[in-house]
């Protein structure tokens, strides 16, 4: 085998197996840092060895046992300088076990742990999603600081602070039983959102630029966790939100995504072409949904990211369709403002009460939203850029066009996407001088 | 794995709480203490007094300051201490979170560091 051929299967290996890997080479003692070194000594093991020795049958079980022998190796040195007790290398099993004799089967998946303890409640929130991004899937703090636009070291020094208090503070890799589930979920599938939002606002299609899919490996993640939390329908629902809503990622910007290209244009939802949604995602993405809607306890209302996904297929279904059903899209926002009162959703709602009961009564809704609430909350409405857009259409919607203008303006003041910028400022220029 | 359990809430007198609620903390305090110890988890637990009773020793500049008064004077203070031994975090937060404190104050979860037997020092591990 070429030097080439060996990379590309360890890369691949890496690439697939790596949360894996780390959360059973870690789980035993927390160690995650440590387990990350063995891991990359056995990567670099196998890009020496494999070319000539030619890529071992199981290539995820040779990296496994290698990194167990190295992490082996190092405590028995510590051992040696401390005399630290040796007993968390003794629950990894004997030592000369053979290389290639663990079956990939016999390999457990640990991830599910994995991801329970980056997102558990001791860990920052604002961590775990770097966290994650890093341990399961082995993205570098480099990458991850990009895609947080803070410098590097600085995130590398948050994620050291996070793997220490895990392995010091005894954070256990376990999934939580029934009775702590519901507390613990919600933080682990806001994390893995966050993911996915996050390479929304950074680089969101047709940026370019960012070296990693985010909104891939957000899929990615959402899809693992649902398929090993195969009981709990918000993850199914996560699974579906994200998969619909990368279906529709050629089309947003009415170009294909070209990776350093032009400033992207922004094309809102009604001008956007559904020939060019992927129809085999959202395909996926509608069967995922009816997963999560048969995985719903009886009697209990579907969750916050299910109610989001089945918005997301009611979009899509325009590709079927022809039409936007904006009947059911107002059902489904005010069951979401109800579980998840947030402002995006309230906005959005009061957008569509605008397609189906007029711009006077979407105006109404909207001016009503932070009416009674305390000074911070107006004052986040106030800077909430969608408020102003969305508040600016229906404006227009009602003629009031000096005063959409105005507002359209405002909302571009605000747009951190040069596209949305420009989008809202040729708005504005529509409806005349303000 | 030690871990101790440091418990603050605002601190109030048997006069502003009245004997009957007086007498259920104590009460409540009680059955955990005896809840801890049977599960065989309890190294030791001390309910402290006041912190009207504290006193705060400062080495500033070299000389001693002996001052009236606890070292943070805020709202809240260390009411309490429990140390536990339970094999990690979430063994932990659990017995914190039934601490009868935790009704009417923070209950802080720090897992110790070192310790002591026979006057060596010990890692936690």
């Amino acid at each position: 085998m070429s030097g080439g051929e060996a990379w590309g299967v360890a890369g691949r290996t890496a690439r697939a197996s790596h949360g894996r890997l780390l959360a059973l080479l870690a789980a035993p003692t927390g160690d995650l840092a440590g387990s990350e070194d063995a891991l990359s000594a056995a990567y670099e093991q196998a890009l020496a060895s494999w070319p000539a020795g030619g890529v071992p049958r199981n290539p995820e079980a040779w990296l496994l046992t290698v990194a167990r022998n190295r992490q082996r190796d190092s405590w028995k040195s510590a051992y040696r300088r401390s005399l630290a007790p040796l007993e968390a290398a003794d629950r990894l099993g004997a030592p000369d076990e053979r290389l290639e004799e663990v079956e990939v089967d016999a390999i457990g998946d640990r991830r599910l742990e994995l991801l329970f303890v980056c997102a558990h409640p001791a860990i920052d929130p604002a961590v775990r999603t770097p966290l994650m991004l890093q341990t399961v899937l082995g993205l570098d703090a480099a990458r991850i600081a990009a895609v947080f636009n803070v410098p590097a070291s600085a995130m590398a020094q948050r994620l050291v602070r996070a793997k220490r208090r895990i392995k010091e503070a005894r954070i256990p890799f376990v999934v939580p039983g029934r009775q702590a589930m519901p507390e613990r979920l919600p933080a682990v599938l806001e994390a893995v959102y966050g993911c996915y939002a996050m390479a929304w606002d950074q680089d969101g299609p047709g940026m370019g630029g960012a070296e990693v899919d985010l909104r891939g490996e957000a899929q990615y993640l959402a899809r693992t966790l649902a398929r090993l939390l195969a009981g709990e329908s918000e993850a199914w629902g996560l699974a579906a939100l994200i998969t619909l809503s990368v279906a529709r990622d050629r089309g947003r910007t009415g170009s294909e995504r070209v990776p350093a290209g032009p400033v992207p244009a922004y094309l809102p939802l009604d001008e956007q072409d559904p020939g060019m949604w992927d129809a085999r995602m959202m395909a996926e993405g509608d069967a995922l949904l009816r997963r999560a809607a048969s995985t719903v306890t009886p009697g209990s209302a579907p969750g916050r990211f299910q109610l989001e996904a089945a918005i997301q297929a009611v979009h899509c279904a325009r590709a079927r369709t022809g039409a936007t059903d904006w009947y059911a899209l107002r059902t489904l926002y005010t069951a979401l403002v109800a579980v998840a009162p947030g402002l995006g959703a309230r906005v959005a709602l009061a957008a569509v009460i605008g397609r189906v009961d007029g711009p006077a009564a979407g105006l109404s809704a909207i001016e009503r939203i932070g009416d009674g609430a305390p000074w911070e909350v107006r004052s986040a409405v106030e800077r909430f850029q969608p408020y102003h857009a969305a508040r600016a259409e229906l404006l227009a919607g009602a003629g009031r066009r000096a005063e959409a203008s105005a507002e359209f303006a405002a909302a571009a003041d605000m747009a951190s996407r040069p596209g949305v910028r420009d989008y809202l400022l040729r708005r504005a220029a529509d409806m005349g001088p303000a | 794995m030690r871990y101790t359990l440091l418990l603050h809430y605002p601190e109030m007198d048997a006069a502003t709480l009245g004997e009957e609620v007086l007498a259920a903390g104590q009460q409540a305090f009680a059955s955990y203490a005896a809840t801890l110890h049977q599960a065989g988890v309890l190294l030791a637990a001390e309910v402290l007094q006041p912190s009207a009773n504290t006193t705060t020793l400062t080495m500033a500049g070299g000389a001693l300051h002996v001052q009236d008064g606890p070292f943070a004077d805020t709202k809240e203070q260390l009411g309490g201490t429990f140390v536990i031994d339970v094999p990690d975090l979430d063994a932990a937060i659990e017995w914190g979170r039934q601490a009868p404190s935790i009704e009417w104050g923070a209950v802080e979860v720090r897992p110790g560091g070192v310790f002591t037997v026979d006057g060596a020092w010990v890692p936690n591990t």
